[in-house]
């Protein structure tokens, strides 16, 4: 019963290890190695990383630098409560705000098109949920997140708050459309 | 020595429990029970609305349930149980008195009120703020506050642990150094003085906020430093966990660690590198650099999932190499197949101890992957892998400690061994399902914390596939059998506790009695083949690595299917 009792050699750490241990010690540090560069290595070839481009902003800024947006790129209005779609030219600024409970205005983007999205709350935390992509980013409030997007799909996505906001939560969805040539963009 | 007090030493296990140890362990342990009835309880509620066809509670209801829900199984079921267990591994294991223990008492009774009042302040809404509270979103200041009295009362019993440790070396009731389970439980409760520590920094403003006393508290740096808490306190769980595997192993088997330096070194591994890994909990947020981000969710380097891997292989192989000095030594698994399944104690952390590994493990590497993470982040994926650790992990494992200690320290028989044989198959293997379907609707997108799939009254609905719909009907069913053998568990406790054939006991002295010096044996065995001790726990770890290595990659190969982000 020696794992409940004092080890009987007291030198604990002269103990001589078995080949199991051994073999098992050096495949699994090896995994390990790998698993680690596999991040580094995506951040060099690969096409799916988060930007960490963020600025401190207050709920007035961010407010009013959507509201240009929407001033200036309005296509139309959707639902009751008349939310703008907005369609910013490619390769612009693009903002959504995330608050108690909608996300606002819609966007209207192009396939294979690069676009700076922005995103901020101006209440709570908030979850940015791309579906059906399955893309999940985290709004704080208080924080100017920058993400670059490329669309590769034509479609309507739907944005699907995953963090708990309050009793409205499940009531906090908004949309992007993505337009242009149908299918997959390379 | 000038201390009064009495040491029986039990009929059944030959342990030795000092009498105020002895109390305090089953006050703590029993505590722990409650929460965890109160948190099973409250999962009936969770569970059966996020079954989409039953969708039983009002919204808030729900929000608040599972609050509460969250608090008192991750928090104070499992802390409770956890201070009993360290009690346990410093004064019953090195046989000496509890240091302290009017201390012991304070702690115990801060953790009690802190307890109940966060559940107070729960029930009576508006602090129905899950149990990351994240601000500006805000709960009653009771609700803080009663968590920073039962961090305390947890801190206190710490540093009775510690104080214990000093009595016994300088009562020298042992030699050398102390047993692998109690150098599991000082990991144990290290991690613990750090984790209550970033607790403290973060939930003590947040409190003063609550009063109003201060302005402020950013909501990103929160999220930092409660993860600091909230992520290395699972490191806590592990490590009396894996504990309690190798307590398991050596009483049900008799089994020796297979390498005392390799089992030690892991344990020193997750002390080196437990303050790290919190940001797997923010891969996902603005503001961290990538570097940070990288280097942090790795464990630096993946040193501490190393160390788990470690102990994965460690504890099965030094079951099979107890087995195989019993003669089961024919082919891969005779050891296996011979292993007692009906003893509630084996199967139990046997089935912890797979279920950890392959579905806790496995998904939380793959979601503590800087870039995977993006594709479970707040999904109903990140609770199917913690019922998988937590549950399946800890739990589990402390239930069957649990069917150890009735006869032990309770002093009473079992009152339905036939139960309790079943009882681990049941919540178990029903967990594995359950951790599973969560795991899939997660992949397809499903929200976590989230009352309505069906999105009732939003003005730009999303409608999930079927698929999804399918994957949380069954998330219902696995629930509410795993929540039966929860309950199977607490009945089989608590009435033996209460109703239990006394145990009749006749050794009691007012001295301890000292641990026996045991004589040098060769530490490598020579059964087993291929010149490998634990040939057939080293097949199955070849199982696991490449179930390990394939699900990896799928979800890169999935990740790069997506829209290109930089
Ligand atoms: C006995 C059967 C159990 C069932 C059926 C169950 C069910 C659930 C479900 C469905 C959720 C997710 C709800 C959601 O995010 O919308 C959940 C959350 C959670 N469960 Fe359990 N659970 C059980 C036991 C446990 C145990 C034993 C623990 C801890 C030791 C635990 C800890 C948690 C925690 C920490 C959360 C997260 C709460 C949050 O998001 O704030 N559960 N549970
Ligand atoms: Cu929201
Ligand atoms: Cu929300």
């Amino acid at each position: 019963m020696s794992a409940i009792l004092p080890p009987t050699e007291r030198l604990w750490w002269k103990h001589p290890l078995d080949r199991v241990e051994g073999t098992w010690i050096a495949i699994a540090f090896v995994w390990c190695m790998i698993m680690f560069f596999m991040m580094i290595y995506w951040h060099i070839y690969g096409k799916q990383n988060l930007s960490t481009e963020t600025y401190k902003t207050t709920t007035e800024l961010f407010a009013s630098k959507t509201q240009a947006m929407v001033d200036k790129y309005t296509v139309r209005t959707e639902t009751d409560l008349e939310t703008p779609v907005v369609a910013p030219p490619p390769g612009s600024d693009v903002y959504m705000i995330a608050r108690l409970w909608n996300f606002w205005p819609i966007l209207e983007l192009q396939n294979g098109q690069t676009y700076r999205l922005h995103l901020s709350s101006m209440d709570y935390n908030h979850g940015f949920s791309l579906q059906p992509a399955n893309i999940n980013i985290q709004i704080v409030p208080g924080y100017e997140h920058v993400v670059t997007v490329t669309p590769n799909q034509t479609g309507t996505y739907s944005v699907v708050c995953n963090e708990f906001c309050g009793i409205g939560h499940h009531t906090m969805v908004g949309r992007i459309y993505i337009k242009g040539e149908t299918g997959n963009v390379p | 020595m000038s201390h009064k007090t009495t040491y029986r030493t039990c009929p059944r296990s030959g342990l030795q429990f000092e009498s105020q140890a002895e109390k305090l362990v089953l006050a703590n342990a029993v505590a722990g029970v409650i929460f965890l009835l109160i948190g099973g309880i409250l999962a009936i509620g969770v569970v059966l609305t996020r079954w989409p066809t039953i969708h039983w509670l009002e919204a808030s209801t729900f929000y608040q349930v599972l609050t509460a829900h969250g608090l008192d199984m991750l928090v104070f079921w499992i802390i409770f149980f956890e201070i009993a267990i360290l009690y346990f591994c410093s004064s019953t294991l090195l046989r000496c008195r509890i240091a302290t223990p009017k201390v012991a008492w304070a702690a115990f009774a801060l953790m009690v009120i802190g307890s109940v009042m966060n559940n107070v302040a729960v029930y009576q809404g508006g602090s129905s703020v899950m149990m990351t509270s994240y601000v500006p979103m805000m709960a009653a200041p009771s609700f803080y506050l009663g968590l920073i009295l039962f961090a305390v009362g947890a801190l206190i019993g710490c540093f009775v642990f510690f104080g214990t440790l000093v009595v016994a070396k300088r009562e020298k009731t042992y030699q050398g150094s102390v047993p692998l389970v109690t150098f599991g439980a000082i990991t144990a409760a290290i991690i613990a003085v750090f984790t209550i520590a970033s607790g403290a920094i973060i939930l003590i403003p947040t409190w003063m906020l609550s009063m109003n006393w201060i302005e402020h508290v950013d909501p990103l740096i929160y999220r930092v430093i409660w993860w600091a808490f909230g992520h290395s306190s699972q490191q806590i769980n592990v490590a009396a966990h894996i504990s309690i595997w190798y307590f398991v192993a050596a009483v049900v088997f008799g089994a020796k660690p297979m390498s005392e330096r390799v089992s030690r070194g892991a344990f020193l591994l997750y002390i080196v590198f437990l303050q790290l890994a919190s940001a797997h909990h923010i891969l996902s947020d603005p503001g961290m650099s990538t570097e940070w981000k990288v280097l942090n969710t790795s464990y630096f380097m993946y040193f501490a999932v190393l160390a788990s891997m470690i102990h994965g292989l460690t504890i099965p192989g030094a079951m099979e190499v107890a087995q195989r000095a019993k003669g089961y030594n024919k082919g891969l698994f005779e050891w296996l197949r011979k292993a007692p399944w009906g003893n509630p104690s084996f199967s139990g952390v046997f089935i912890s101890i797979i279920g950890f590994g392959f579905l806790g493990g496995i998904s939380g590497v793959m979601m503590g992957t800087e870039q995977l993470n993006m594709i479970i982040h707040n999904t109903i994926y990140v609770p199917g892998h913690f019922h998988a650790t937590v549950v399946v992990g800890t739990t589990l494992s402390f239930m069957a400690l649990t069917y150890f200690l009735i006869p032990v320290l309770f002093k009473r028989d079992i009152i339905n061994p036939g139960l309790a044989k079943w009882q681990p198959y049941l919540f178990g293997l029903s967990m594995y399902f359950f951790c599973l379907v969560m795991m899939g609707a997660g992949t397809l997108g499903v929200s976590r914390r989230h009352w309505d799939m069906a999105f009732s009254g939003a003005a730009l609905a999303y409608e999930w596939p079927g698929a999804a719909y399918l994957m949380m009907g069954l998330v219902g069913i696995a629930g509410i059998a795993a929540i039966a053998g929860g309950a199977i568990y607490i009945y089989l406790t608590v009435g033996s506790l209460l109703w239990g054939k006394r145990i009749a006991q006749t050794k009691i002295s007012s001295e301890p009695t000292p641990i026996p010096v045991g004589a040098p044996s060769a530490a490598v065995q020579t059964y087993g083949s291929l010149g490998f001790a634990a040939p057939g726990t080293f097949v199955l770890a070849m199982v696991f690595l490449a179930a390990f290595v394939l699900y990896y990659f799928i979800n890169w190969k999935y990740l790069s299917t997506l829209w290109g982000l930089s």
